[in-house]
């Protein structure tokens, strides 16, 4: 009974959390005032193209951060569970600091250390270093406990003893495990990215939701079609994502791939 | 082909556990069990033998070939894991595969290959299954078949049975010995099991503190260990400290003990050692006349199905005995020629 209740009151703060704010949205969106309802600010986006660059470039600025996370963070965790596990402290320790360090003192501190060259700091991607970092908690927690669950020395031992060095290890036994952590950690970054607001409007990029911002200023309506449309947007991305993922695990040793060379 | 480590020295930094001084070779088809108490260095044993760990001094040879320094990968010797290994992303096959894959075995060729092995270790209607929809048993029948399917020079088994339930680890330790039988391949297996290590192993090593202590074949280790260690690490044991009282007799908490005192003279101090099955239970008073026949009180006596394990309080110690008798037992009669005189614990 009382765990029936307790579901109960969950769903409700769930509702009235996530759910009722984007029925709201969505209203908000269709509104014509006295007028009542209607797409009108929909098709009014339509029209708008000055809204297609800053949604390409925080589009161009997320698949960015998702690289470097891919490219960086995954061989840093890997290499750490397999070579230094004392130093995995230190990935702990940086992956919280993103939570306690406030966006506005991360730009203030990036501004400092970094003042050049000109191509870099007065590029829209000089934003994916910030975003790296505010991505860094996100990920690393998504590839850090798959890797926990792997019992990665054990596997890297087994494979050694097959014949197989770090490289092959890693490309066919440590990847296709940690697909489904990859996925993860890329669909967070993603989202992390796509959303962020403060760094980009204190660095003056016109990134997504800086131009939400903008349009909330004078066209409401729109403000809120626009936060709809790209919440959508984001889950049509993620679905996409999710479904590459699937059909690239279907099967491993299939030798057709080139991988029995 | 013969696995050997010669005069082996490694030590865990920061501390004095390793493996010292260690030489014990494994002839071609023989299996050979590593036991000992946890950190007695039969595990570092092992991953010396696989190159998992290199030694800080001494050679290992597989075959006639200097094989020290070489890494894991190039050793050519079939590990299988305590938990098994398995990649969890592969089915049965594709596991027992991979090493196939990794020389560049061709696709169907390395399938065929897979499958028959799987067939061997009775795993052959399994081949498509993923490891977590196996159970324990049949994972480890997987784990053996990879690593034997590339025809490794050696096999090394690290504690393959501790997982396993009881029957299961009896079932699975005869199918262990049938397919390394099969193969004809040297084998080293580390278990802490003295039974398993027993009823398989040609010969069996016992490990102390990083040293091999005692190596020869389990009915040797069984009948004639070296020291108390060993007696109390093979089997069950009666270990009582004593002193020669004079030739032909010891004196013990349990009373006099008659028995072959060899070269040893008045005073010198042993430990007297008979195992519990050589004793024979009395269901009448002792004779004085019959040397080694002593009364005791019953401390317990537990049904253990096909034997009863007797425990007697005698003098100030304890006599165990195991017997298949079901009658009562208020003495024993010690053989004097099944007792043994080991040196006294240092």
């Amino acid at each position: 009974m009382i765990g029936k209740s307790l579901w109960i009151v969950f769903l409700a703060a769930l509702f009235i959390y996530f759910v009722l704010p984007l029925i709201m949205t969505v209203i908000f969106s269709l509104s014509r005032g006295q007028a009542g309802f209607g797409p009108d600010a929909y098709v009014a986006l339509l029209s708008r193209r000055d809204l297609l660059a800053p949604l390409w470039m925080s589009a161009q600025l997320a698949l960015a951060t998702v690289a470097c996370i891919l490219l960086f963070m995954v061989p840093a965790v890997i290499a750490v569970h397999l070579f230094a596990p004392r130093l995995r402290m230190l990935l702990e320790l940086a992956a919280i600091l993103p939570f306690v360090i406030p966006g506005i003192a991360l730009v203030a501190g990036l501004s400092v250390l970094i003042t050049g060259p000109g191509w870099l700091i007065g590029s829209p991607f000089f934003l994916t270093l910030p975003y790296f970092f505010l991505a860094l908690p996100y990920a690393y927690r998504a590839i850090d406990i798959a890797i926990s669950n792997l019992d990665l020395t054990q596997l890297r031992l087994a494979a050694a003893s097959l014949g197989a060095g770090v490289g092959r290890t890693i490309l066919w036994v440590v990847m296709p495990n940690l697909w489904p952590a990859l996925v993860n950690a890329a669909l967070m970054t993603f989202t992390v990215v796509l959303g962020e607001f403060t760094v980009a409007n204190i660095l003056l990029f016109q990134t997504f939701p800086v131009s939400i911002n903008l349009v909330a200023k004078s066209e409401p309506a729109e403000a809120a079609a626009l936060t709809i449309v790209s919440f959508l947007l984001t889950w049509v991305a993620l679905l996409i994502v999710l479904l590459v993922g699937r059909n690239s695990r279907k099967t491993f040793d299939t030798g057709r791939s080139g991988a029995s060379s | 082909m013969t696995m050997a480590f010669e005069s082996i020295n490694y030590t865990y930094p920061g501390s004095g556990t390793g493996v010292h001084d260690l030489s014990m070779a494994i002839g071609p088809g023989e299996l050979v069990a590593l036991i000992g108490a946890s950190g007695s260095g039969k595990t570092t044993a092992l991953k010396l033998l696989a190159g998992f760990t290199q030694p800080q001094s001494g050679l290992i040879r597989i075959g006639d070939k200097d094989v020290t320094g070489v890494t894991a990968e190039e050793r050519r010797l079939g590990v299988v894991f305590q938990n098994y290994a398995l990649f969890p992303h592969l089915c049965a096959w594709e596991n027992v595969a991979f090493p196939l894959r990794v020389r560049g075995v061709p696709h169907a060729i390395r399938r065929a290959q897979a499958i028959q092995m799987l067939e061997r270790v009775g795993m052959g209607a399994r081949i498509g299954s993923m490891p977590h929809m196996l159970s324990g048993g049949q994972q480890q029948r997987v784990a053996l078949a990879r690593a034997l399917v590339f025809d490794p020079k050696g096999l090394l088994l690290d504690e393959p049975l501790s997982a396993l339930d009881a029957s299961l680890r009896v079932e699975m330790r005869d199918e262990i010995l049938r397919v390394q039988r099969q193969s004809g391949i040297a084998t080293l297996l580390v278990t802490h099991d003295q039974e398993e290590a027993l009823s398989i192993a040609d010969r069996v090593a016992v490990m102390r503190e990083g040293r091999i202590v005692q190596i020869g074949t389990p009915r040797v280790l069984y009948d004639t260990p070296v020291d108390a260690y060993v007696a109390g690490f093979v089997g069950q044991s009666n270990l009582w400290p004593g002193t020669v009282e004079r030739e032909g007799l010891v004196g013990t908490p349990v009373g006099p003990i008659a028995c072959v005192t060899g070269t040893r003279i008045r005073g010198d101090a042993v430990i007297v050692f008979v195992r519990p099955e050589w004793i024979e239970p009395l269901a009448r008073p002792p004779r004085a006349e019959v040397a080694g026949e002593i009364a005791g009180e019953t401390l317990s006596d537990r049904f253990l199905g096909p034997i009863r394990r007797i425990d007697l309080a005698v003098g100030t110690g304890m006599v165990r005995l195991e017997t298949h008798l079901r009658t009562p037992v208020s003495a024993v009669r010690i053989p004097p020629e099944r007792v043994r005189l080991l040196p006294p614990l240092e």
